[in-house]
């Protein structure tokens, strides 16, 4: 808002509060009816789980710390924790990798074109991730695009395997979550001022030293916000996980579904899944950290 | 000095270049590989697809041979429905209330309210599960609706702060001091100007329910699936060539109300800021 207007905001408000019948209706009320849904439907359900985790049997009727020590004493638990972690390490690298040039590239694109590559890349976000994933399956599959061209090209004469391999999993998440790292990175990037650019220039500085002296550090806070959603989302994507990544790759959200719906072992599966918002949450609030650390020196 | 700098600038354009036209191939080429795989005569998938048939559509749209999968897209649409209304009306509420107060109170509540976003849905799938079912419910389509309305209630929180916020104030209050009451003031003045706002947010939380799989999968049984569900498992056991009609059924539709919403309310601008 301009600073105009708040003067002018400031003295109609000092006109009105003169006047005594200013209706004193208390809006903050109006967040009520949420809080209480909020209260009912995600806080209860979510303090509950926490109680269920400590509980030593299926039935749900001993209480104790048997779930807890059953899940962390079992070295095969802690591999799945960091294979989940790596995976969205891995997704947020080659989104950033491909994503980080689109968002460069957009910027110089003219208003029209700006938008129509807006509409490209906000599209396959509402697309279903059912579908999306089912188009990798069709991509990646023995008899799909990827083996057919290069076997039409004679780089290959047995078709590759890439279904329900770690390598097809990234590929297809990069795409996934393409969105979630792009929107961020450009609403901060079209934001900057494009003089900064032009001064680098003049003044003699080559494009990739623009890049990295003046462009990079300046859009920090929208790639870490882009990482962050991209980790949080890619390391969670249960669907996406069983289906392109088999049953032989195993992470976290794949053991909850099986101790929640397959054993019925809630106990474990709320240990599990409580292990899963810990560890996902911890690598965000980091991250978050460090980009909060990096605007501050930007700016300072 | 000035051939060392066009050489550097040579190879930024082609890198650059070159990796922002992989990243638009990456994310639009599956898209249209599965549109022109639906359209496939073979019984499998298998790209190039073998000549050119509507028979996986017509198998779709065939009330017997798919009556499982209609009645699933039926449930879908229902909960999708119901959640967005009911979040469109606590969420406005909630932003009426909390997008322009100062107190920090109103900043953590805000905060607070969005955090279904953050937290992983498969957690908040079993927590609901686990919570209705010890206090004796059995899985039914309200169920499904509460579960919906948690998670994507905040897209439309945040779009219409968003729009809150940038509401000139004064407007509200020449409107009061020429003797409006809240509630006129309300109806004439702060929603026709927020409407767009409530209206790109509830098309983002309608789809992102119809897309939902964390809340569905703990929520669902076999009376109460949904699409995705559904389609997850026809992806599972046997690679049914329907579910490249069904993909291209959504990517249709989505197209097409992404359009509508683009020229309406100007979707994508508000997505970006």
């Amino acid at each position: 808002m301009s600073l105009l207007g708040a003067h002018h905001n400031a003295l109609v408000t000092k006109r009105i509060v003169a006047r005594p019948q200013r209706l004193n209706f208390r809006e903050w009320q109006l967040a009520l009816p949420l809080a209480l849904a909020f209260a009912a439907l995600f806080v209860a359900p979510l303090l509950l789980l926490v109680g269920v985790s400590f509980y030593d049997d299926d039935k749900i009727t001993q209480p104790g710390f048997a779930s807890w020590l059953k899940f962390y004493g079992d070295p095969f638990n802690y591999k799945v924790i960091g294979d989940t972690l790596l995976l969205g390490a891995k997704t947020v690298c080659t989104t950033v990798l491909i994503g980080y040039p689109l968002a460069l590239v957009y910027l110089d694109l003219s208003a029209r074109l700006q938008k129509v590559l807006l509409f490209i890349i906000v599209m396959p976000l509402l697309l279903s991730v059912v579908v999306r994933t089912f188009a990798w399956i069709v991509v990646l599959g023995r008899e799909g695009v990827v083996n057919a061209v290069l076997m039409s090209l004679g780089v290959i004469s047995e078709p590759l395997r890439l279904l329900q391999t770690e390598l097809g999993l990234v590929i297809s998440l990069t795409q996934i979550e393409m969105p979630l790292m792009l929107l961020p990175l450009i609403s901060v990037m079209s934001r900057l001022d494009p003089n900064l650019r032009d001064a680098s220039a003049a003044l003699g500085a080559s494009r990739w030293r623009t890049l990295f002296t003046v462009t990079l550090p300046l859009s920090m806070p929208g790639l870490v916000a882009g990482c962050l959603l991209v980790f949080a989302s890619s390391t969670t994507a249960f669907i996406s996980q069983t289906v392109i990544g088999g049953v032989r790759l195993i992470y976290l959200p794949l053991v909850i579904w099986q101790q929640s719906l397959v054993v019925y072992h809630w106990p474990l599966a709320a240990v599990a899944s409580l292990s899963l918002v810990v560890s996902v949450l911890s690598v965000v609030a980091a991250l978050s950290w460090v980009g909060r650390r990096s605007g501050g020196y930007v700016n300072g | 000095m000035g051939r060392r700098r066009s050489f550097a600038d040579l190879t930024y354009g082609l890198l650059i270049g070159g990796l922002a036209i992989l990243a638009v191939t990456i994310i639009v080429a599956p898209v249209i590989i599965v549109l022109m795989t639906s359209f496939t005569e073979g019984q499998v998938l298998k790209f190039p697809p073998k000549g050119f048939s509507l028979g996986w559509y017509e198998q779709l749209f065939d009330p017997v041979k798919s009556r499982q999968i209609h009645k699933t897209a039926g449930n879908s649409l229902q909960i999708a429905a119901f959640s967005t209304l009911f979040g469109v009306v606590l969420a406005t509420l909630a932003s009426l209330g909390l997008a322009r107060s100062r107190t920090k109170l109103a900043r953590v509540a805000d905060s607070f309210f969005m955090s279904p976003l953050v937290l992983p849905g498969i957690t908040f799938g079993l927590a609901a599960l686990v919570y209705f079912s010890l206090l004796g419910f059995r899985p039914s389509i309200d169920l499904m609706i509460a579960g919906h309305m948690i998670v994507t209630m905040p897209f439309i929180l945040r779009t219409t702060t968003a729009s809150l916020s940038q509401l000139d104030p004064a407007l509200l209050d020449s409107s009061q001091s020429l003797g409006a009451s809240w509630l006129y003031t309300l109806r004439r003045v702060t929603l026709p100007m927020i409407a767009p706002g409530i209206a790109a947010g509830a098309f983002l939380a309608f789809m992102a329910s119809i897309d939902n799989v964390p809340v569905s999968l703990f929520l669902s049984n076999a009376r109460t699936d949904t699409l995705p569900i559904r389609m997850w498992g026809m992806m599972e056991s046997t690679l049914d060539v329907r579910v490249a009609a069904v993909s291209g059924v959504l990517i249709t539709a989505a197209f097409v109300l992404m359009l509508i919403m683009e020229w309406t309310v100007g979707l994508t601008r508000r997505m970006r800021d």
